[in-house]
């Protein structure tokens, strides 16, 4: 048979460029381990995220002005004005703060499941400058809407540099291009988010995937599933990528979509956590605002800086607290991956880091009283603790033996009788006579489901007993 | 590649000689690249002085110029607020102004020329907000110890009515006196320095 046009066509292109093999190698013959689990998510959502940030990043520079003098009134145009202009703002801003959720938990996760660790360091490495492109990109991008949160929060970081011995006065001056932040800064500033920083992001995504090919996926049991392969030399624990994984996360995608809509709809600003209620004043260099303080992704690392008593060293804490992200990898000590078979000391660890980095993260967001200092100080201890005792305590550690294959989880389906009973158990049902003072032709009794004391009080025992449990 | 019969330090000297005269022309490139960012000509010849008539200040009352794009505070101060300063000094960082900037006529106790007005630029030390003016004397918001000043919201500094930075928070020196010089007895220029100072 004569091949069509279209073979024709595709037969062309691929003796040219080796699509097949490049599907083949990245999504149909990619194995990734059967066991993944809902952490699995982030990184796929992560990429979504940066879609849809470049894509409505194009529309608005469509319509905004990198100017002192317009881009407040720019921003203000595109909301009232553009048609469904507000629809690609609200995208975008609120894309920024989706990022750094998916972002901040694909990281807990990589720190949970030990997927930092040997031979994924360099993963691990590129994963934390993307974080750092992002947060740069992000700051940046902070600026344009030239509000007072964005002038006086660039004003801020910008005097970071300036903490710099000897040379810090030259570079926050050659960084701003002016002598306070200005028209000058915010065109640099446009320049840079929407070229420089995203380029950067790109290839280091590319690299944090391709490194992350090379190696293969880490799993939730910490095990390398490439020890144990059949007769074809396909690893035993192991699902192609695609169709498995691109299904699973598609599902991940739609329910994602459902809170990002959520939030685009209905709480845009999000309370003045996504965009700050100060940042609708345009920019003022003359005043101060009252409050003021970075975006709620920026808050665990602005409140370290403002715990430390000194302009130098609190600058270096707050790029301490990121440096000892990258080191990671080393200051762990222990062999053993995933936190299902490390020690308690490990996860107690763990449960106190999280505990201070959410708690630095409320710390940013509020005034900085005396008291509140004190404590961010605690805080910024048990963070850094975290980190530099590592090597300390994961030597100490006990953990339990690792299984050769992936363990097996119970789907949600399959955990559907076990929550029934749970629910038979806090609740119980009690006959009401009903007396209505009406003539009824039989009796009738009716049945209400009530709480049970008891019965609360025994799951509550139990899953207290089992949370004892899981952290030794 | 065949490799038989090649004199490898000659091709090693050309590798490094042409990855050298490569170095020094990126070097090269960098510096217009780089100096690009500086600020441009017109951008410091904008720091043009700025005339502040005095003639209809009133005692207490400060008034907000912008010079060079920064705030620069000029503060009529009363005789309660000079008598009050000379109490500070066991408080304050830098009392004496030793690590601070500002032109010599106003580094003394008051830090100004004249004792009753006071100018500053009005950013903090730290990383450059504008504080607040509170002259008032032990507001609720600021406990007892608050003697009228300057506080910095976004991290807490505490200055006095000369500017002058207390000990124990986050600012390192006192706010910067710009340069500035009186025409007349009622007309100040900030941004020219005083006959006889340079800057």
């Amino acid at each position: 048979m004569k091949p069509s046009r279209l073979t024709a066509c595709g037969e062309w292109v691929l003796d040219r460029f080796p699509l097949a093999s490049l599907w083949k190698d990245h999504m149909t013959h990619y194995y990734a381990p059967r066991n993944f689990n809902f952490w699995y998510f982030f990184g796929s959502l992560a990429l979504l995220v940066l879609v849809n940030q470049f894509i409505t990043g194009i529309l608005l520079t469509m319509n905004y002005k990198p100017d002192a003098k317009l881009a407040f009134d720019s921003v203000e145009y595109i909301m009232r004005d553009v048609s469904w202009g507000w629809l690609v703002r609200y995208m975008h801003s609120t894309g920024a703060s989706a990022f750094f959720i998916v972002v901040y938990l694909h990281m807990f996760r990589g720190i949970m499941y030990g997927s930092f660790k040997q031979p994924r360091e360099l993963i691990w490495i590129f994963g934390m400058l993307i974080f750092v492109a992002l947060m740069a990109e992000a700051f940046m991008g902070y600026l344009l809407p030239w509000g007072q949160m964005s002038y006086w929060g660039a004003q801020v970081i910008i005097s970071l540099f300036s903490a710099i011995p000897v040379i810090g006065d030259e570079l926050s001056l050659w960084i701003r291009g002016d002598y306070v932040v200005s028209d000058a800064t915010l065109n640099r500033f446009f320049a840079f988010h929407v070229i420089a920083v995203p380029l950067v992001l790109v290839m280091l995504v590319f690299m944090h995937i391709v490194a992350l090919h090379e190696v293969g996926s880490n799993n939730p049991d910490g095990i390398d599933i490439k020890k144990l392969k059949d007769k074809n030399g396909i690893p035993l624990d192991g699902i192609p990528f695609h169709p498995y994984y691109t299904v699973k996360d598609l599902v991940g995608v739609g329910v994602f979509l459902i809170f990002f809509a959520t939030v685009i709809f209905y709480m845009p600003e999000m309370g003045g956590y996504f965009l700050e209620h100060a940042n609708f004043i345009p920019a003022d260099p003359m005043k101060t605002p009252e409050h003021i303080a970075p975006v709620w992704y920026f808050t665990p690392f602005y409140a370290i800086l403002r715990a430390i008593p000194d302009k130098f060293a609190g600058v270096i804490g707050m790029g301490g607290a990121i440096v000892v992200l990258f080191l990671l990898p080393w200051l762990d000590r222990n062999p053993v991956r995933s936190i299902r078979y490390r020690g308690g000391i490990y996860k107690k660890a763990l449960a106190l880091f999280v505990i201070s980095f959410i708690a630095l993260g409320y710390l940013g967001t509020q005034p900085a009283t005396p008291v509140a200092t004190n404590v961010a100080r605690v805080f910024t201890v048990i963070y850094f603790g975290f980190f530099l005792l590592m090597p300390l305590y994961t030597r100490w550690e006990k953990t339990k033996p690792v299984p050769d294959r992936v363990t097996e989880e119970l789907s949600f389906e399959e955990q559907i009788p076990a929550l029934m009973e749970t629910f038979e158990e806090i609740t119980e049902i009690t006959p009401e006579p009903v007396d209505d003072g009406q003539h009824h032709a039989f009796r009738s009794v009716f049945f209400s489901r009530r709480p049970n004391p008891e019965g609360m009080r025994n799951v509550a025992t139990r899953l207290a007993k089992k949370l004892k449990e899981s952290l030794d | 590649m065949n490799n038989e019969g090649v004199d490898q330090s000659k091709r090693q000297f050309l590798t490094t000689a042409l990855t050298v005269v490569g170095a020094v022309g990126t070097g090269y490139l960098a510096v217009p690249f780089l100096s690009q960012m500086q600020p441009s000509v017109k951008t410091m010849a904008a720091g043009a002085p700025v005339d502040v008539d005095l003639s209809k200040m009133e005692t207490g009352q400060l008034i907000r110029v912008a010079w060079r794009g920064k705030p620069v505070w000029v503060l009529n101060r009363t005789p309660e607020v000079l008598a009050t300063l000379k109490t500070l000094d066991g408080e304050l960082r830098d009392p004496e102004s030793l690590e601070s900037l500002q032109p010599a006529s106003s580094k003394n106790a008051v830090r100004s020329v004249k004792p009753e007005i006071f100018v500053a630029v009005g950013l903090c030390t730290h990383l450059g907000c504008s504080p607040t003016f509170r002259p008032e004397v032990s507001p609720p918001d600021l406990g007892e110890k608050w003697k009228g000043g300057f506080f910095c919201p976004c991290h807490g500094s505490w200055f006095d009515l000369a500017g002058r930075v207390y000990s124990g928070v986050p600012a390192p020196t006192n706010l910067e006196v710009p340069p500035h010089r009186y025409v007349t007895d009622t007309l100040l220029i900030v941004g020219e320095p005083a006959e006889g100072e340079s800057v």
